[in-house]
């Protein structure tokens, strides 16, 4: 590696208020970055017995040989115990953070302890400051947060802001991070942990110098990446309608989970599909750093005010595929700006989207099965009346009574008080995301790292499958694991999974060249595969145990485009990957 | 100095079609052998929040510049057609210059403690895909 810098780790003490920089090259040379490092940096800090939401959590987060270097390279990977799994933790976020992490001087930046008064962190180049949050802490909304961080700190077009909303003040297993007001670190409850150590956010900035080996051949592999960046009909996709293109298309051919996945088709789809929205609602795209394919959409919400005419407030909220599943088809909600409004109400408490969305789902068919009543919920929960899911989501937040106390807590927990576990979609703790398209699509939830649609595509694996012949459990779990191991060095450089298509193993070989690394296409493989070895290896240190994995009944009595899932083929191919990943962790490890 | 090409510069079509992805930023650190945003003469940044659009701010080519009046070494040269070029071994990074232009458009490079000039060269016109930014020749 030629990059001196890339190897710095901030390492930063909440609790004796103190910072430091250590050179861990030794990380950086043999995994490369992002989570390939931040998997080995967690494993120092944490272990079985630490508390998610204690002091001696920690969160890490890292970027990579490719961040600041080449196009669409502009995530950060966070890893830390999930208060909401009890597990390994793993989120990814783009925006401005990556960017601003290697501008300021890191390749990672570790926080652990934990303040007693509420504080946030003002980390500019080598400066790092401790500043006070207490006035900060309790405020209604994230936005808020944003805008006050803004005017006060420096760097205006070179940071990076992220913060948590009164969800993760609240501790709140699932509230997530926010970063530059519409992108997330969602998953696995971030925001929790970062409230449990009193840190309100953290604003990040810098503008050095990066030295190149080979700067020649540095310039033309950069350029063939943004050509193909601009050119590529696969990244116009993501510019166009963006992810939410996915809800007609997830529709058709019947996999578009629709109240708490009773069905599969959501007869008014058409009223939330990215292409209406965009028509009647898309305000401006805009992009994360260093990346040309602009896929941020951004719609605004126009509403009159009752006691004045002519008298408006306009505000804005992102969109994506996967908040539209959950707060839309999940709910039963087809009115576009009620859509909006639970959107942003969802935004303002920095909840993550698709949790929230899965739980409320699950609480609504649990009233409609009076497994609970209306003294629990407060509101009555009805699929589309997206005004009754936005105070439900205010009370998620607050906890007036034990139901909501519990609904804190995610779905797995709130089924195992209340019943109905048969109905409650959670993969590991995690709430399901937004695919009901065959059994690998599922498998994939089960045995990701993260428990993430994104850890291994079974979802895309399962649609491009359709009028094929269904592969064997075996072949599946051999698939999955591949795709699994390959996005480790995705996520290692760290590229957004949206270029997975133009950063195949010969380009990320040849791309790396130039920075000072030497990697052949099968060695840079076999990386991936001990990448994922190891996370996993941690992931089972952290108490997983594959075959302990609840399989909710709802996902085998809905059918998917390839019909009924069967039990036993899913058994099946947990006991194979249970061998499989015992043998890879053995191998490479 | 080539005496009969027309003189250009960089020119700002229209901000609302930037979506703030800093492309051209990049570009312009990758003028000299180096990666980063050290030497990027161009900035982008939201006006206040993304919903709201971006500002990209590029030097103006002014054919008075003040950024030129009130450096103390002369190390900032008035250009030919407007704008002005810096003499780096003359400059002892007082930073006059960024106070004095009224955009904002003169960047700071903090290794070399020493200005961030726009050379009009329209690198960065290439790496913008969305046609924001513009190379102009100067009547």
């Amino acid at each position: 590696m030629s990059d001196p810098l890339l190897s710095r780790v901030l390492y930063i003490d909440l609790s004796r208020k103190k910072f430091w920089v250590e050179d861990r090259k030794d990380l950086f040379e043999k995994y490369l970055g992002g989570t390939g490092v931040a998997v080995k940096l967690l494993e120092e800090e944490v272990s079985n017995k630490t508390d998610p939401l204690g002091p001696d959590n920690a969160i890490i987060f890292a970027v990579g040989p490719f961040t600041a270097m080449y196009p669409m390279a502009s995530k950060t990977v966070a890893l830390f115990k999930s208060p909401l799994t009890g597990n390994f933790g793993e989120s990814h976020a783009g925006g401005r953070t990556a960017i601003a992490i290697r501008m300021a001087g890191y390749g990672a930046i570790v926080v652990k302890g934990a303040s007693e008064t509420p504080v946030y962190l003002a980390i500019h180049g080598d400066k790092v400051y401790f500043r006070d949050a207490s006035a900060l802490w309790g405020v209604r909304s994230t936005y808020t947060i944003g805008r006050v961080l803004r005017e006060r700190e420096p760097g205006s077009g070179l940071r990076t802001i992220i913060r948590i909303g009164r969800a993760g003040e609240k501790l709140v297993r699932y509230a997530c991070a926010i970063a530059e007001s519409y992108r997330h670190f969602g998953r696995l409850g971030l925001g929790a942990v970062m409230g449990s150590k009193k840190l309100k956010a953290i604003v990040i900035s810098g503008r050095r110098r990066i030295n190149v080996k080979d700067p020649h051949k540095y310039r033309q592999v950069y350029n063939e990446i943004f050509n193909k960046a601009v050119k590529s009909p696969a990244m116009r996709k993501y510019h166009d309608i963006g992810t939410p293109v996915n809800i007609r298309a997830l529709n058709k051919i019947g996999a578009l989970p629709t109240r708490n996945l009773k069905s599969t088709r959501f007869e008014y789809a058409d009223n939330i599909s990215g292409e209406r929205i965009a028509e009647l609602r898309l305000a401006r795209r805009t992009a994360c750093s260093h990346c040309p394919v602009a896929c941020i959409h951004i719609a605004v919400i126009r509403e009159q005010y009752p006691h004045e005419p002519y008298f408006y407030t306009t505000r804005y909220v992102s969109y994506d595929y996967e908040p539209i599943y959950a707060l839309g088809s999940m709910l039963g909600i087809h009115d576009i700006d009620g859509l909006l409004r639970l959107l942003e109400a969802v935004e303002v408490q920095g909840l993550d989207a698709m949790s929230t969305g899965v739980i409320l789902a699950w609480a609504t068919e649990a009233l409609e099965k009076k497994i609970i009543s209306v003294n629990d919920t407060l509101v009555e929960l009805k699929w589309g009346n997206w005004q009754n899911y936005i105070k439900a989501v205010k009370y998620i937040v607050e906890q007036p009574n034990e139901f909501y106390r519990t609904l804190a807590l995610g779905v797995e927990e709130a089924s195992k008080k209340y019943g109905g576990s048969e109905f409650a979609l959670a993969f590991g703790g995690n709430e399901m995301p937004g695919y009901h398209a065959g059994a690998a699509t599922h498998i994939g939830y089960l045995i990701g790292a993260r428990h993430s649609h994104l850890d291994n595509a079974g979802y895309s694996y399962d649609q491009k499958l359709i009028g094929k012949e269904y592969p064997t459990p075996e072949k599946v779990i051999d698939d999955l694991v591949n795709e699994e191991s390959w996005r480790q060095i995705l996520s290692s450089l760290v590229v957004c999974f949206f270029a997975r298509g133009i950063y195949k193993p010969e380009l990320v070989a040849k791309a790396l060249e130039p920075l000072g690394y030497n990697y052949t296409v099968e060695e840079i493989i076999d990386l991936g595969k001990k990448m994922y070895s190891e996370k996993y290896r941690l992931k089972i240190e952290l108490g997983f145990d594959i075959t302990k994995a609840r399989i909710p009944e709802r996902i085998l009595e809905t059918p998917t485009p390839h019909g009924h899932i069967s039990r036993e083929f899913i058994e099946k191919a947990l006991k194979y990957f249970n061998e499989k990943i015992n043998k890879m962790i053995k191998e490479y490890t | 100095m080539t005496t009969n090409a027309p003189v250009k510069r960089l020119v700002v079509t229209d901000p609302d079609l930037c979506v703030g992805c800093m492309s051209c930023m990049f570009a312009c650190s990758r003028r000299f052998p180096e990666a980063g945003l050290a030497k990027s003469a161009i900035h982008v940044r939201s006006v206040g929040g993304f919903e709201r659009g971006f500002t990209v701010i590029v030097c103006r080519a002014c054919k008075d510049p003040p950024c030129a009046k009130v450096c103390p070494t002369n190390a900032l040269v008035k250009r030919k057609g407007g704008g002005v070029i810096l003499y780096a071994s003359k400059c002892i990074g007082c930073g006059n210059c960024v106070k004095a232009c009224p955009f904002g458009a003169i960047q700071w490079d903090y290794d070399d403690n020493k200005p961030v000039i726009c050379m009009h060269c329209g690198f960065c016109v290439n790496f913008c895909p969305y046609g924001v930014l513009a190379l102009e020749e100067i009547r």
